[in-house]
């Protein structure tokens, strides 16, 4: 199939992608640097923030603007779990508030558990120098 | 190097090793570490699109891609070295995510592989998925409660 690369190259959209993608983690690093907050607290509360933000229907338009700007960081992460909840709602109702989420960021969590482990697997154990 | 000799240079060479709090460089770092991240995996979804799978898809094989890379540059110790110039740059997007992952697990290895990695694995993405998921079951229950026409929340 031919690739047209005009079309995956787009400035625009790569540029609004860099600027957005860019500035949600520079939130991330002044909460690091400004609090005292661990990595961890910091990466609940994005991902906790991305699903309330797609609840509220706000982070919608900031992945129509940027792209993969808003959904890779994550808080995608988080506005996809809302966002899949949503739809499950509207297919079969409360269970699909349970089912809609994790249908919806299965390939991402699914390929965490299993690429985290052979990456582990792999790894060779960090010797500590003395 | 030579050895240290007096207080003032000792003093000195403290100062030129630690910078009073470089808050702004650590910014700059991580905006364009970030970005950089982000815009991969935007020509990833655009590469996704013009073979014709729709966005959703594509979303999700960006996330699997960017995860699988980000496991194994962990593995290889190479993610830390990433991590420690660029901060929250590599920590927010999704890689951060997948590193979040691998490193305990590597650290727990001497442990076995069922309790040692296979348990340790979740040290921190077991928090994000237990926040994230039960953010989202109420984000639908509040959706089903309040779904009314006239209010469409997403």
């Amino acid at each position: 199939m031919d690739i047209d690369w005009a079309n995956v190259f787009n400035w625009v959209s790569l540029l609004k992608c860099f600027l957005v993608g860019g500035a949600i983690c520079v939130v991330g690093q002044i909460l690091i640097d400004k609090t005292k907050l661990t990595p961890a607290r910091i990466l609940v509360i994005f991902v906790t923030t991305g699903a309330i933000l797609g609840g509220l229907g706000i982070y919608k338009y900031l992945v129509e603007f940027a792209g993969a700007g808003a959904t890779v960081p994550l808080t995608g992460f988080g506005y996809n779990l809302a966002k899949g909840a949503i739809e499950g709602v509207k297919e079969a109702g409360l269970v699909g508030a349970f089912t809609g989420g994790v249908k919806a960021s299965a390939g991402g969590i699914a390929a965490a558990v299993f690429f985290g482990y052979l990456a582990s697997l792999i790894s060779k154990p960090k010797m500590k120098k003395q | 190097m030579n050895p240290i000799e007096t207080k003032q240079t000792y003093q000195d060479y403290v100062d030129k090793k630690s910078p009073n709090s470089p808050i702004w460089k650590n910014c700059f770092n991580a905006f364009w570490v970030g970005g950089l991240i982000c815009t991969i995996g935007q020509i990833i979804m655009n590469i996704c699109k013009e073979r014709g799978f729709d966005q959703t898809v594509s979303g999700t094989i960006v996330s699997i891609l960017l995860i699988g890379i980000a496991a194994f540059l962990t593995g290889l110790n190479l993610f830390n070295k990433i991590g420690k110039f660029a901060g929250a740059g590599s920590l927010v997007p999704i890689t951060g995510f997948a590193n979040s992952i691998v490193s305990p697990a590597m650290e727990y290895k001497s442990e076995g592989y069922v309790m040692g990695v296979g348990g340790k694995m979740f040290t921190v993405a077991g928090p994000v998925l237990v926040f994230g998921i039960s953010a989202s079951i109420l984000v639908g229950i509040i959706y089903l409660i309040f779904n009314t026409q006239t209010m469409t929340l997403i």
